[in-house]
């Protein structure tokens, strides 16, 4: 008999899992009801404001749109080739996950802004620049970060065919069309509306790029008509009842991301395999796929690289301070992340559905949950004295839909190839933890709280709205430096934060990794 | 049929998994070494895991010397289990494999990680305390399962097939040390196997499993000299 089709649950506490669980709802639900409550004094939406409900539907519809049509060719190329480097690529396209905001759209003005590499090449033909600011920066930063994504989920849908149908290809002589119409094409049909959905997700809750990149009355996601309602007119009625629409939004298009991403992983395994095929293609075309990827995912980081290396030596000491201030928000949003996912994802081996409070999460949009905490802090204490515990706290909230969609997989591996041998052997609930669990799991473990403390390291979400003139997190810094033309310390700082960012995921990955 | 010298009675056993269904009624003697045999699907498994306690059923009782374990946990039955596999921790040494067996906690006294060195060499991995599973081959990780059953020293062993996997010379080695561990310390073996010679090799009785009943033991020779329908087809006679 096939026993091992048996759930096998071990004795694990699930009472930490459920407070967890718990805490993390009332905090989301909790705010969401402080909010709802002041909604009505609003009235209703006015014009300018259904314009931003517009402005993010269609930036999002686009830029989901051409992150995903982009990444058909690009996953296609990096699947049917073999090439030194391949691996390290596919490495590198998971990187734009952890790249602040911030470093990113530096990245992408140094290149397509005014000034820029691109319209300085324009002017060349007597063309002119590209309106960055706007709607097309915001899908061109969009698609900056969507593209690898995109292309890591289409990826996934060539690695899901199975070997042995190429070769069974490769003995009926198909031919390249042959293999993408009965093979690649129904793939495709099942991996790319996933892909949309999760990148249309993600672009409907854009706060930091919309702040940068957008603003104006034609360029404004919900999120940002969120924080303009608080910080340029503090109406507080009209904040909530625009979060009230982008729970809605992002809610609804949470939803249907995983109903059409079911079946498909995380983050991407076995993504290094690349099967034998036979069937030739046009290695021009894909040569150019990966070229351009490469050339517009590189070149931005390259050009903040290189400014801010220049500039890196005498940073004024401001940025060191927000530097300091950003690493001990990171500190303890990993911290709270790792001290809530660990326990949610134990408990996730007995009650599956302790899951769908990351769903929540990604709902429930950071500005969303700073808007609640907000009217609840306000007539107690000064916002911006809790500015940073608030930050650290959203943060490390939403990173858990990460954190659990590596972690609950790994948890259940281990209780289906080690539960039964446990509770033979007569290992407690903490001997079970600690000798097997633990250990097992330490490299996801590590995978998440690095995510945790890389996302909460580059964030400028709800610091925003928080935080006063004074202290700053090193996003918000260089934000204001931007802000005042010092573009140099700007891009020294960027450079700064982008070492910290992935020093942070590198060192909590490197633990976890240690004698795996 | 259940007579006083048994040690582990099965009482109108029904087990369930799924739209699957078997019966069980029968009973062991001390120390002996039986076989479970029949068609692969037939609920062989299913027998030894119901009777390890990881499998509740849906009807009748579990005796062991009389005394009911139908409803305990399988750490206090009196069963040391080898599986299919996954056997030993791979993230832990071989000694911190076999020291489970004493403590669950680990933290063994002098005198038990003493015990098991002791354990270790007889089972001849002296020396290999400190390697993970990953360092040794395939035999010596079953040597060092059973170096842990052999600390655990329990009155009764329970084998999944674990050693399916190994070549046919070292099965026959490692049923041999089985059959030495079984003689030196007085434990029972309730042994899985597919494949006949096994249990001719090692186990004086066996109980047929087939259409959905376990079968009171009877001599391994007997049964397979004279196999009945279903045994029959299984051995291709």
């Amino acid at each position: 008999m096939a026993y091992r089709a048996q759930q096998i649950a071990p004795p694990i506490p699930s009472g930490f899992g459920l407070g967890a669980a718990t805490l993390v709802a009332a905090l989301i639900l909790g705010t969401l009801g402080v909010v709802a409550s002041r909604a009505p004094e609003a009235g209703q939406l006015g014009p300018s404001d259904w314009a931003a409900v517009r402005f993010t539907v269609s930036q999002a519809v686009l830029s989901a749109f051409l992150s995903v049509l982009f990444a058909i060719p690009v996953a296609r190329a990096l699947s049917r080739r073999r090439f030194r480097g391949r691996g390290l690529l596919i490495t590198l396209l998971g990187a734009p996950f952890l790249l602040p905001v911030i470093v990113a759209v530096m990245g992408l003005l140094a290149v397509f802004g005014r000034s820029g590499w691109v319209s300085q090449a324009l002017e060349l033909f007597g063309l002119p620049p590209i309106p960055i600011y706007g709607f097309h920066g915001v899908v061109i930063a969009h698609v900056f970060f969507n593209l690898p994504l995109a292309t890591r989920v289409i990826l996934q849908g060539w690695a899901g065919i199975p070997a042995e149908r190429f070769r069974l290809a490769a003995q009926l002589g198909f031919s390249a069309r042959n293999v993408a119409r009965h093979l690649e094409w129904p793939m495709l049909k099942r991996a790319v509306p996933g892909a949309f959905a999760i990148v249309f997700a993600i672009c409907l809750s854009s706060f930091a790029v919309a702040l940068t990149m957008g603003g104006g009355p034609r360029a404004t996601t919900v999120e940002l008509a969120i924080y303009q309602a608080f910080r340029f007119d503090f109406d507080l009625g009209k904040a909530a009842l625009l979060a009230s629409m982008q729970l809605a939004l992002a809610g609804s298009a949470a939803l249907l991301a995983l109903w059409m991403s079911q079946g498909q992983g995380g983050f991407g395994k076995g993504l290094d395999r690349s099967v034998e095929r036979w069937d030739e293609g046009s290695r021009i075309v894909d040569f150019i796929a990966i070229f351009l990827a490469v050339l517009f995912l590189l070149v931005p980081m390259l050009a903040v690289g290189s400014r801010g290396l220049a500039a890196l030596p005498d940073l004024p000491m401001t940025v060191w301070a927000s530097a300091w201030m950003s690493i001990k928000v990171a500190l303890l949003s990993a911290g709270l992340a790792f001290a809530l996912s660990l326990p949610i994802a134990l408990t996730a081996v007995r009650f599956a559905w302790i899951e769908s409070v990351g769903l929540l999460t990604i709902a429930a949009s950071p500005l969303v949950i700073g808007t609640g905490l907000f009217i609840l802090v306000f007539p107690f204490a000064s916002p911006q004295d809790w500015a940073f515990v608030v930050t650290a706290c959203v943060n490390a909230v939403m990173a858990l839909p990460f954190a659990l969609r590596v972690l609950i997989p790994a948890v259940q591996d281990v209780c289906e190839g080690y539960g039964r041998l446990s509770l033979s052997l007569g290992l407690s609930r903490w001997a079970m933890l600690r000798l097997v669990i633990l250990p097992r799991i330490r490299a996801p473990l590590g995978f998440a709280t690095g995510l945790a403390a890389a996302l909460s390291m580059g964030d400028l979400g709800v610091v925003a709205l928080f935080a006063g003139t004074g202290e700053a997190t090193l996003p918000l810094q260089i934000y204001r430096l931007m802000g005042a033309y010092r573009m140099d310390a700007a891009a020294g700082a960027a450079l700064l934060l982008a070492l910290l960012s992935f020093g942070a995921f590198w060192m909590c990955d490197a633990w976890g990794r240690r004698n795996a | 049929m259940l007579g006083d010298g048994e040690m582990l009675e099965m009482k109108e056993i029904v087990l369930k998994q799924g739209t699957f269904e078997m019966r069980a009624n029968l009973g062991l003697e001390p120390s002996a070494r039986v076989a479970v045999i029949g068609p692969s699907g037939a609920g062989k498994s299913t027998l030894l895991m119901a009777l390890a306690g990881f499998l509740t059923p849906v009807n009748g009782r579990v005796y062991w010397q009389g005394e009911e374990i139908t409803g305990t946990t399988p750490n206090v039955r009196p069963f040391s289990v080898l599986f299919q596999d996954n056997n030993l921790f791979p993230h832990m040494t071989v000694a911190q494999n076999v020291g489970l067996g004493l403590r669950p906690s680990l933290l063994l006294s002098a005198e038990e990680i003493e015990r098991v060195e002791c354990a270790l060499t007889s089972v001849g991995l002296d020396g290999m305390g400190a390697r993970k599973p990953a360092e040794l081959s395939g035999g010596q990780q079953s040597r060092a399962a059973l170096a842990r059953v052999m600390v655990q020293s329990k009155p009764m062993i329970l084998l999944d097939e674990p050693f399916a996997a190994l070549g046919p010379a070292l099965k026959i080695e490692m049923l041999d040390l089985v059959a030495r561990l079984c003689t030196d310390t007085g434990a029972g073996l309730l042994m899985v196997s597919h494949d006949p010679s096994d249990a001719r090799r090692i186990c004086e009785s066996a109980i047929l499993v087939a259409e959905g009943r376990a079968h009171a033991p009877v001599a391994t020779d007997e049964l397979l000299r004279n196999p009945p329908e279903a045994l029959r087809v299984y051995l291709g006679q």
